[in-house]
């Protein structure tokens, strides 16, 4: 799990039958301060996530069935699992 | 999943029964603003791209499990052609 910024959408009509109806997004992996680390990622949204907040994404397939709620979803790995509303990193 | 530009396709006679009938492309992986990052890599089709396409594209495990015989060495596929990207700054 890392956390991530969501920063845009995708739009994506010929695709997968396990992406249909799910909202696609770009999500680029930060710092517990808010500093991207790393490569930007595509993610399917699994809490409603909108762009500009801060998320917790899971890269693994098994963790993403649980969080879409579907057992046959088998091609989807990275996922949108929830919304972050503060960190604290106790320093 | 990742986004990637198909710069190429791969043409292969002779490979594993299992992988038949599939096409590889040649992916350039991009990121959302349509920068190259990381090295070509090569991509099992799934959606019938082509080359110039802004594709999505999943690894590891995922990969193989886009193919009708899920018991396959596929560690890359295309999963989807991009239509749009709407991108915060």
């Amino acid at each position: 799990m890392v956390l991530a910024k969501v920063c845009g959408t995708v739009t994506c009509t010929i695709k997968n039958p396990h992406y249909r109806g799910r909202r696609i997004m770009v999500v680029q992996p930060i710092d517990a301060s808010g500093d991207p680390k790393g490569r930007s990622m595509l993610a399917l949204d699994g809490v409603q996530a909108g762009v500009g907040d801060t998320v917790v994404i899971f890269d693994e397939g098994g963790s993403a069935r649980l969080i879409l709620d579907c057992d046959d979803c088998v091609t989807v790995r990275t996922v949108i699992g929830a919304i972050v509303d503060s960190v604290d990193r106790g320093e | 999943m990742k986004l990637a530009r198909v710069v190429g396709t791969v043409v292969s006679s002779h490979k594993l029964e299992s992988l038949w009938a599939q096409r590889f492309l040649l992916l350039q992986p991009v990121d959302e603003h349509g920068q190259r990052v990381g090295a070509e890599l090569v991509a099992v089709d799934t959606v019938q791209a082509g080359e110039g396409d802004l594709v999505m594209w999943e690894g590891s495990k995922e990969a193989a499990q886009t193919l009708p015989n899920w018991f396959n060495p596929c560690d890359a596929a295309v999963i989807g052609i991009v239509d749009g990207l709407d991108v915060e700054g």
